[in-house]
């Protein structure tokens, strides 16, 4: 889609002041001029984030019918509903970028763009949903918190609001959590059994580890990420932690500890070749989840192709009205 | 039983059964229409057309299930066992359920799902409207609350039926052969049974026979609109209706889903 933009070398001048506007943290804005590696670098991370809040429906979709009381039953679907509403958001703000979400969502669907590796993960229980709620936004609240001082307006402003209802999310994940692990015996056994299952896979959530990062040195330099991969894991564990003793869980790592110089609970070996393989497709539910977004896509054809017939009739007779 | 009385020998005469309060009857049938259409909707969270329809049907799927709630709590409050909306919605069997089968169909296409979805929403509508001024205050309350959402459910299901009707060749065919396995369930929606007698004679609920004629109207107004057409004659399914706890195969399958992990703890909080 933006060949024919990267074939032109771009002006020396014009990145000059592209790159002093950034230093004096001032907001990108859309009809702004920036380099093409920069919108090339946001459509590609706004992107990944909208596909990453639609696939992410599915491992808690997979949890509504089955929901065990009306009052979870509705706050799931509220909750999956939202992360719909993400998606849409993130999508509307990529098109500032001169891409169009059907161009996007065809790149989804025909595995050529990412998603976050860990939609990748069953959900296998109840307390799947409480702890997905606990980490999963926990993690992205982290990373969204600081995409929010990005330095494109229309991103920063997406994650603001954005943002908002991960922690709404976040509160309830942990209140279900809280519950289980204060229930029967075997409500307690389920969390604890979640728990162990989603703590490695959402540390891995905030990507490769900074001496593998690709991207990040530039991302940074352009405010685009204001904080590396291995920064926000930091500070998520160090915020989770905590929150797992309040609730007498435990942490899946014998290697934890706290060291009392950095203030920073120092965790074990994450599994570099486990983040690897899921990324490139061999995640346990890889391929159910793209085969479930292209089913809905293709059976929701003829939908869209009547809407759009009916929407052209009713100008058509709309404008023989006016003639 | 030990040091009891003898068992009594088995007698082939029926035990008296103790007539049901009509009141609870009547709120379980708002309750359990809400609650297992509300179910299905859900079914869609995740799957939908476009992104916009998973989020609209959702929105759907809450309100109904917002309803159920109230009306599942005040049947349980009137029915005085200690029963609240989550054990009448968890441990009841498919046979104590008091939905109409329309509303337990399996989805189908998303066809399917706007033609059982509009012949609903009128339905709610305008028996949500007469509930609105029912003798019954906390009932009549929550009929207005509700009717007000119903009210946005129509208009989307409306807007869809008139989109697929008159969309493509393809779309119309798929609505069309919808409204055509449907309409046979709609009878149910009208047939007055002694709980509904007994509610109109308490100034409960309102005369179905005379909302019929109603529903039949704003139905056949769209329908037309939408360049489809409705059976002539919709012969009503012979037997009990869902009203009385007869229903189709799928409301077991629902159910066994929906109440799983509620059974398989009892006794747990969630
Ligand atoms: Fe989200
Ligand atoms: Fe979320």
């Amino acid at each position: 889609m933006t060949q024919t933009r990267t074939a032109t070398p771009e002006d020396p001048a014009k990145v000059a002041a592209f790159e002093a506007r950034i230093a004096a943290v001032e907001s990108i804005e859309p009809n702004d001029w920036m380099p093409e590696k920069y919108r090339r670098q946001l459509v590609r991370m706004m992107s990944q984030h909208a596909h990453s809040e639609i696939v992410g429906m599915l491992p808690e979709g997979n949890w509504i019918t089955r929901a065990p009381s009306l009052r979870r039953k509705i706050s799931l679907i509220a909750k999956v509903q939202d992360e719909a509403g993400h998606g849409l958001y993130i999508y509307c703000g990529a098109e500032t970028l001169g891409v169009d979400r059907a161009e996007l969502i065809g790149q989804l669907l025909d595995g050529t763009a990412k998603y976050s590796s860990i939609f990748n993960y069953p959900t296998l229980s109840w307390a799947d949903i409480g702890v997905i709620g606990w980490f999963v936004d926990g993690a992205a609240i982290v990373n969204q918190t600081i995409l929010a001082k990005a330095s494109y307006g229309p991103y920063a402003r997406a994650m603001i609001r954005v943002c908002k209802e991960e922690n709404f999310h976040k509160r309830q994940g942990y209140e279900i959590v809280a519950t289980l692990a204060n229930g029967t015996p075997a409500q307690k056994a389920m969390v604890q059994d979640a728990v162990d299952r989603w703590w490695w896979p959402s540390l891995m959530m905030f990507g490769p580890s900074d001496t593998d990062s690709p991207n990040t040195a530039e991302l940074i330099r352009w405010k685009v990420k204001r904080k590396t991969n291995d920064e926000l894991r930091q500070r998520f564990v160090n915020l989770t932690v905590p929150q797992a003793m309040a609730v007498n869980l435990t942490l899946p790592d014998p290697d934890m500890t706290f060291n009392a110089e950095t203030e920073n609970w120092e965790f074990g070996a994450i599994d570099w070749d486990e983040f690897n393989q899921v990324i490139r497709g061999n995640g346990p539910c890889n391929r159910e989840r793209l085969e479930a977004r292209r089913k809905a896509h293709d059976e929701g054809a003829w939908v869209r192709e009547a809407a759009n017939a009916y929407a052209a009739k009713q100008r058509a007779s709309q404008a023989s009205e006016a003639a | 039983m030990t040091g009891g009385p003898a068992t009594p020998a088995p007698s082939i005469v029926p035990a008296p059964r103790q007539a049901p309060d009509a009141l609870v009857e009547y709120l379980l049938r708002l309750g359990d229409d809400r609650l297992v259409l509300g179910h299905r909707l859900s079914e869609w969270c995740g799957h939908g057309p476009i992104l916009e329809e998973d989020i609209a049907l959702s929105n759907v799927a809450l309100d109904l299930l917002g309803q159920a709630t109230m009306f599942l709590r005040l049947a349980g409050q009137v029915e005085g066992r200690g029963r609240d909306e989550d054990a009448l919605a968890y441990f009841r069997e498919v046979v104590d359920f008091r939905n109409c089968q329309l509303v337990e169909l399996p989805n189908g296409d998303f066809g399917f799902t706007i033609a059982r979805q509009f012949l609903f929403d009128v339905h709610a509508v305008v028996v949500l409207d007469a509930l609105s001024r029912s003798g019954n205050a906390e009932l009549a309350a929550i009929a207005a609350k509700s009717l007000k959402e119903a009210k946005y459910h129509v208009r989307h299901s409306g807007e869809w039926v008139l989109k697929l009707g008159d969309g493509t060749a393809e779309s119309h065919q798929r609505i069309q052969r919808a409204f055509d396995a449907l309409w046979r369930f709609t009878p149910e929606l009208f047939a007055a049974d002694v709980v509904d007698a007994a509610m109109l004679a308490a100034g409960v609920g309102p005369d179905l026979a005379a909302l019929q004629a109603v529903w039949d109207g704003l139905v056949r107004d769209v329908v037309e609109r939408a360049t489809l057409s409705l059976p002539h004659a919709a012969p009503p399914i012979a037997g009990r209706s869902g009203r009385q706890g007869s229903h189709t195969e799928a409301l077991g399958h629902l159910l066994a889903e929906m109440q799983i992990v509620a059974r398989s703890h009892p006794g747990a909080k969630w």
